[in-house]
């Protein structure tokens, strides 16, 4: 603790991925510097720090969210979900992440798993989406590598999967 | 890009909210969505030595329906535009003009309340509200008053709040008509980007089909949403596709239009010129069909 104005320390309990993580952070740490920093997440990435391009997208109680735009002291009693845990406990990929190897719908990886966070949310909620809806869904995910096509396919291709897993459940 | 320091509180009711303002005065940030303030901060744009968080107000993010209108909780967020049934019944307006509002991420942090306060000219929100005719319940520790939309707004950045008020409520009133319909039309590079214009309207015709009430917003073009005083034309006629055309040119005649690195002025006014009838129009449908 210190009386020095802005660094007072705050405790802070989340459940990331289904593990209850704790740390004791000062106010203006940002929740992607957190996970990055503090927790060795670094699957979620840092692009332009504003909230522009997307990289640090994560689920905050479900929802996507830009970790960059979050201070790490407003998730205090959240569930965050990175990329790190998408394919849950097992040895495989998640239907996404195998749907995304499938399409080569990555060059670099920059922004990929910002992409993934973003679709996961999106595919719960919309299962049989249209190219333009997976277009406008990513319309807050940049890409600066393949031009889209190939994420576009593969989150076509993942949620088609996804509804076939549901139809045979 | 990191922020600058600041201290941190979490109020858990609206009257903490208003006693930490009271305190802090015009050193404090009230933080909702975060998706306009934490990018200003991580740019060093503004640093405000306290932040008092509003999420975990919960009496802020109710939404009520009301006498065929809709009580709105400032911290409602936005993506509720899109997902709750109540307000795509009692104004589909801002059902219409929600997934224009930024991007998936930005619209399950980003607020209501948070994107008025913010005002942004181009933002789709306060034009809306002005369209709408939306009423705004502004609360401080020693009371609440309550402001038009259209006078709550005062330009680039600007509101009619004191540093010591919170924006709590916002009242949508019920269709204004008998028979109502509303229009949203929009010009952004990309799909998500701020609108380099926009304009929406809501037109009531009354059971002859005679229009008895006409509100034109136009927003992106200058300092703030401008409520076009050309409809005042179209109350007592029945609605025309050449004179809502003429009106939608007249009221872009009003803008004071900006110029960037985006647009032009003049291409500003020629696009509003089109949108706006393309509202007026699309509003006009709807009312007769209603």
């Amino acid at each position: 603790m210190t009386d020095r104005p802005g660094f007072a320390t705050h405790d802070v309990t989340a459940i990331v991925n289904g593990t209850e993580r704790r740390a004791r952070v000062i106010p203006r740490l940002l929740l992607a510097d957190l996970l990055r920093e503090e927790w060795g997440l670094t699957g979620t990435h840092l692009g332009c720090e504003h909230g522009a391009c997307g990289a640090c997208t994560v689920l905050v109680d479900g929802e996507p969210t830009r970790s960059c735009l979050v201070f790490a002291v407003q998730v205090d009693g959240c569930r965050v979900d990175t990329v790190e845990g998408l394919a849950g406990d097992g040895p495989g990929l998640h239907p996404l992440q195998e749907a995304f190897r499938a399409r080569h719908a990555l060059q670099c990886g920059f922004c990929t798993p910002g992409i993934l966070m973003t679709l996961t949310a999106y595919l719960r909620l919309h299962p049989a989406p249209s190219e333009t809806e997976i277009r406008e869904a990513l319309s807050g995910n940049l890409c600066r590598c393949t031009g889209y096509q190939h994420i576009v396919q593969a989150a076509l291709d993942a949620a088609a999967a996804g509804r076939e897993a549901g139809a045979s459940a | 890009m990191r922020p600058a320091p600041f201290d941190y509180f979490a109020p858990r009711t609206v009257e903490e909210a208003l006693d930490l303002l009271a305190r802090h005065g015009e050193d404090a940030k009230l933080l909702a969505g975060g998706q306009s303030l934490v990018p200003m901060m991580n740019m060093r744009l503004v640093r405000p030595a306290v932040i008092v968080d509003l999420n975990r107000v919960a009496a802020l993010g109710a939404v009520r329906e009301e006498a065929g209108g809709l009580r709105l909780g400032a911290l409602v967020r936005q993506h509720a535009l899109e997902r709750d049934g109540r307000i795509a019944n009692a104004a589909p307006l801002l059902a219409d003009a929600a997934p224009l509002i930024g991007h998936l991420q930005t619209r399950a942090r980003g607020t209501i309340g948070g994107s008025l306060a913010h005002a942004d000219p181009a933002a789709e929100l306060p034009a809306c509200m002005i369209a709408l005719d939306a009423v705004f319940h502004l609360r401080n520790a020693r009371g609440r008053r309550a402001c038009r939309a259209q006078d709550f707004i005062r330009g680039l950045l600007a509101t009619a709040l004191e540093p010591d008020e919170l924006l709590a409520e916002i009242e949508v009133p019920g269709p204004p008509a008998p028979r109502t319909g509303h229009g949203f039309a929009e010009v952004a590079r990309r799909h998500g980007d701020f609108a380099l214009v926009g304009a929406c309207a809501v037109l009531g015709l009354d059971a002859a089909g005679v229009c008895r009430h006409a509100r034109l917003v136009i927003f992106g073009a200058g300092d703030g949403p401008h409520l076009a005083r050309a409809t005042a034309a179209l109350l007592g006629e029945r609605p025309a596709a050449a004179r809502l055309a003429e009106v939608g040119r007249a009221a872009a005649g009003e803008l004071d239009a900006r110029a960037d690195l985006h647009a032009t002025s003049e291409y500003r006014r020629r696009v509003a010129a089109g949108l706006a009838a393309r509202a007026l129009d699309h509003a006009a449908e709807r009312a007769e069909a209603a």
